[in-house]
């Protein structure tokens, strides 16, 4: 596995693990995850933001599970057997996001990306990578790592966020 | 041939800064009546070995230092120079000088040239003053043209032979590119040409292609010399005219090149590992390459086993090992423990005949994982000998510039302690010893007024108490002065119970900007010390201590836990989480009655044994859901921690458990009252709970109305 999503992009072509969060198909860079694991038991931490679900054991890490439908308030936070965490790696540090579905990877050129708009979509345009039109459907590209390391999720420490950046 | 050489660096850097703690050591011990003849030499070996490596890696300013160093060593072990008081002092200023300019090398900065030129000429000065005849073979040292030209003209009145001896050596030195050249010194001590004959046999051993086996050996030899001391070695190996100096370095530089000595000899090989990958493998095949040594071999070896010096055999026995390796050992047991956990949790859910079968090889299974835990985590552990060792120096120095008479006795350097608790422990107790020595020991005017012995003592002492490591300092001197403390503590407006008791005075001086120094000085007074170490302490989960008695001295006893990877803790839980508590804290837990539970407005308060204790409801402070909110229907945990006591409100107690300590902060933030996290044996996460933030807690709610 290698760790650097720029390698991709420097080919002039990526791959996009994408997913369902409601209604809408979303797509990060492949690289930054890690497994893909059905959602089980988490360990709730006090007083955290109601987005962020609790810790889980991955193989005897501590990881922090995000909810990325209610954090953007995009479709309904429920959790049943279909329920999908999406483990990823991004900067040495590991976290979860909870969606309600993985689709398929996508190969796509760098000209089939297209600019954001500037509204529309439950993620702010700057944590966009861009859309790509797929057929009869339409795909947002989220900047994953963008959205990780500029804390948006409320992650980690003030401290910690300054070494990241 | 190039091999990248910055590849050894560290660990030529490491093992200078043992030379260097070696040499530190034994200068100190040095009694100069009569100095040790074996200490002498170790001393001596200590800076050219550290001399030799420098050479290799081009750090020309430890060179040149270790050079002079090594001058004034070798005539002292060789009786022509008198070791003086100034001369430690200057020996160990210049100790204290390698290791700065090791770690400016380190640091790939450039050395201190000044201090170096310095250091050299302070020592050089003095073998010349003392010096009424110069040596014969002075001038054979004198080789500083590699390293540092500006020293040489130190050296320029020599006698034209000398000279030429000179040239001739610095132009081989060049050929061979080592800094060092012992064997060609017109007196090689005898333990030098021991070491220099076994490699030599060694080597001629496995050169001597007898049989096919033999010629494997040879081969692993060779290629693993030119491994470790690279291509320098090759043209000094075809050159017949200089067996000893081409043996020298190696016996003299490397430990992996010992083993290369030794490795024909299956008996003293077995012993030594070597730290490179490549040499671990080889040597067995040497060893199995000549499982005939000759008898000659077998002498030259036996002969060099009697003159190693004890420290030597010990590091034989050891081997260096990265610290991450261990820890991702460490972690990696911690995984095999909540695995064999998870599988005994599951091994009880079956039934039927082989339930009884699994079962046996489960508990197995959890003896084995156990001793493995106990095995991995004992890798870590060091003795305390590792902080202690600096003190001798500290105390020396300091009871010279305070013009005091301290001796330091150390007890229980063998104690071992986790490695990362050792790093921390060496600020405070730094500070706890000079405290020691500039407010605990009197002058010794002062002493012979009170009848006590002039010189004073500090007893540096550690122990393993239960579960526990209790590491006190102790000093016979005047001890704390209660009224002094007093006065302080008023003059600071630091509040304080009517009739204080002893502790709760000397509890006073951990106060931040306590400080009852007359004067601030340099070495002590300003106040900051005692709530640092107090504080550093309590990062490391121990706690400090104070026990006093005017006139008689003092003693400040820290109790640590023995680990910081694993924690004795008690499950507990709240509707339906599981939180796990240090068992340290934990005083008893109650079911109270109602008669025994007070209000004061919302909060809670329990009554026992006269006294009252704050009632922090967890599920408060974790805002969960569907607790049990009555105290008398759930149970309390009264709980001390260093700032208060207080009781807990939980649902039911789990039971009490080892549970090894993750970090939340790796992935995650830190969380206020959480310490850290844990895996319990069904694979599911429990929070550890942080005492003193829920102390806090405890503090907010019932103070500010107590005072109200």
């Amino acid at each position: 596995m290698s760790n650097n999503p720029t390698l991709a992009a420097n080919v002039a072509e990526s791959e996009f693990l994408t997913f369902t969060l409601g209604d809408e198909q979303y797509g990060l860079n492949i690289m930054s995850v890690k497994e893909i694991r059905g959602y089980e038991a988490v360990t709730r931490i006090a007083n955290a933001p109601e987005f962020i679900k609790g810790v889980i054991n991955l193989r005897g890490e501590i990881v922090p599970i995000v909810d990325l439908r209610i954090k953007f308030k995009v479709g309904k936070a429920t959790y049943d057997d279909f329920t999908i965490v999406i483990v990823l790696q991004v900067k040495q540090r590991m976290v979860g996001i909870v969606v309600d579905a993985v689709s398929d990877v996508l190969k796509l050129q760098n000209q089939e990306i297209r600019p954001a708009p500037e509204f529309g979509v439950a993620f702010d345009s700057k944590y966009l990578l861009g859309l790509a039109a797929l057929e009869d459907r339409m795909v947002i590209l989220v900047d994953i790592e963008e959205l990780i390391t500029r804390n948006e999720l409320a992650l980690f420490d003030e401290q910690a966020m300054a070494k990241m950046i | 041939m190039s091999i990248d050489m910055s590849q050894f660096h560290q660990v030529f850097i490491e093992e200078s800064n043992e030379h260097l703690d070696t040499m530190e050591h034994l200068l100190l011990e040095l009694d100069l009546q009569q100095p040790d003849q074996e200490a002498l030499h170790s001393i001596f070996r200590a800076a050219h070995s550290i001399k030799g490596g420098s050479g290799i890696f081009g750090f020309d300013a430890l060179t040149s230092m270790t050079h002079v160093m090594e001058n004034m060593l070798d005539k002292a072990r060789q009786g022509q120079y008198q070791l003086a008081k100034d001369d430690i002092d200057l020996l160990l200023r210049s100790v204290d000088l390698l290791r700065l300019l090791l770690t400016q090398y380190q640091a790939q900065e450039t050395p201190d040239w000044q201090a170096v030129e310095q250091g050299t000429e302070a020592l050089e000065a003095r073998l010349n003053v003392s010096q009424s005849e110069p040596d014969q073979g002075f001038g054979l040292f004198s080789k500083p043209e590699l390293s540092q030209p500006e020293a040489f003209g130190f050296f320029e009145p020599l006698e034209p032979e000398q000279a030429g001896a000179t040239a001739t050596q610095t132009e081989t030195e060049q050929d061979q590119g080592f800094g060092f050249f012992d064997a060609v010194d017109d007196a090689p001590s005898e333990h030098q040409q021991a070491e220099a004959s076994s490699v030599e046999a060694a080597l001629g051993e496995a050169s001597q292609p007898e049989e096919g086996s033999q010629g494997a050996a040879r081969h692993a030899l060779e290629s693993q010399i030119n491994d470790l001391l690279c291509e320098d070695l090759t043209p000094t190996e075809a050159d017949p005219n200089a067996p000893a100096s081409k043996a020298s370095p190696v016996s003299a530089e490397t430990n992996q090149a010992q083993t290369v000595a030794n490795s024909p000899q299956p008996r003293a090989s077995a012993a030594v590992v070597p730290p490179t990958q490549p040499s671990a493998k080889r040597v067995p095949e040497a060893k199995t390459g000549s499982s005939k040594p000759s008898s000659g071999i077998k002498a030259t070896t036996e002969n060099k086993v009697k003159i190693k010096p004890s420290s030597e055999s010990v590091e034989a026995s050891s081997i260096r090992v990265d610290t991450h390796k261990v820890d991702s050992l460490v972690n990696l047991v911690g995984e095999l423990v909540i695995t064999q956990s998870m599988l005994a949790v599951l091994g009880k859910e079956l039934q039927g005949p082989m339930a009884e079968r699994l079962q046996t090889a489960l508990a197995e299974l959890e003896r084995n994982t156990r001793e493995i835990q106990e095995g991995v985590m004992s890798i870590r552990m060091l003795p305390m000998s590792f902080v202690f060792n600096r003190f001798p120096r500290v105390v020396r120095d300091l009871a010279d510039k305070l013009e005091k008479q301290v001796d330091l006795v150390i007890e229980g350097g063998q104690t071992e302690i986790d490695k990362s608790l050792i790093e921390k422990l060496v600020d405070p107790l730094t500070h706890l010893v000079r405290n020691s020595i500039d407010h605990g020991i009197e002058t010794p005017e002062e002493r012979r007024q009170q009848g006590k012995n002039l010189r004073g003592k500090i007893t540096l002492s550690a122990r393993q108490q239960s579960g526990n490591i209790v590491i006190s300092i102790r000093d016979d001197g005047a001890g704390l002065n209660a009224e002094r403390i007093l006065a302080k503590a008023a003059e600071q407006g630091i509040a304080l119970p009517d009739n204080p008791t002893d502790s709760q005075i000397w509890n006073l001086i951990f106060a931040p900007g306590f400080s009852t120094a007359a004067e601030v000085t340099d070495v002590s007074g300003r106040g900051v010390g005692m709530d640092v170490v107090r504080r550093n302490i309590q990062s490391l989960g121990g706690r400090v201590e104070i026990e006093s008695q005017q006139g008689q001295g003092s003693e400040i006893i820290i109790n640590l836990p023995l680990t910081l990877a694993i924690l004795d803790g008690m499950a507990l839980s709240v509707s339906q989480q599981t939180f796990i508590l240090p068992l340290v804290n934990i005083v008893e837990s109650i079911q109270p009655s109602q008669e025994q539970l007070k209000h004061i407005a919302n909060d809670q308060l329990l009554w026992l044994r006269d006294s009252y204790w704050p009632i922090v409801p967890l599920y408060q402070v974790m805002n969960l859901p569907d607790a049990i909110e009555d105290p008398a229907k759930g149970i309390l945990v009264l709980i001390e921690s260093s700032k208060s006591k207080f009781a807990i409100l939980v649902d039911d107690l789990l039971g009490q458990q080892q549970v090894v300590i993750k970090s939340l902060e790796q992935n995650y933030r830190r969380v206020p009252g959480v310490a850290g996290a844990t895996i319990m044996g069904d694979g599911s996460v429990a929070l550890i709970l942080d005492v003193e933030s829920l102390a806090q807690k405890a503090n907010q709610t019932v103070h500010p109305k107590e005072v109200a």
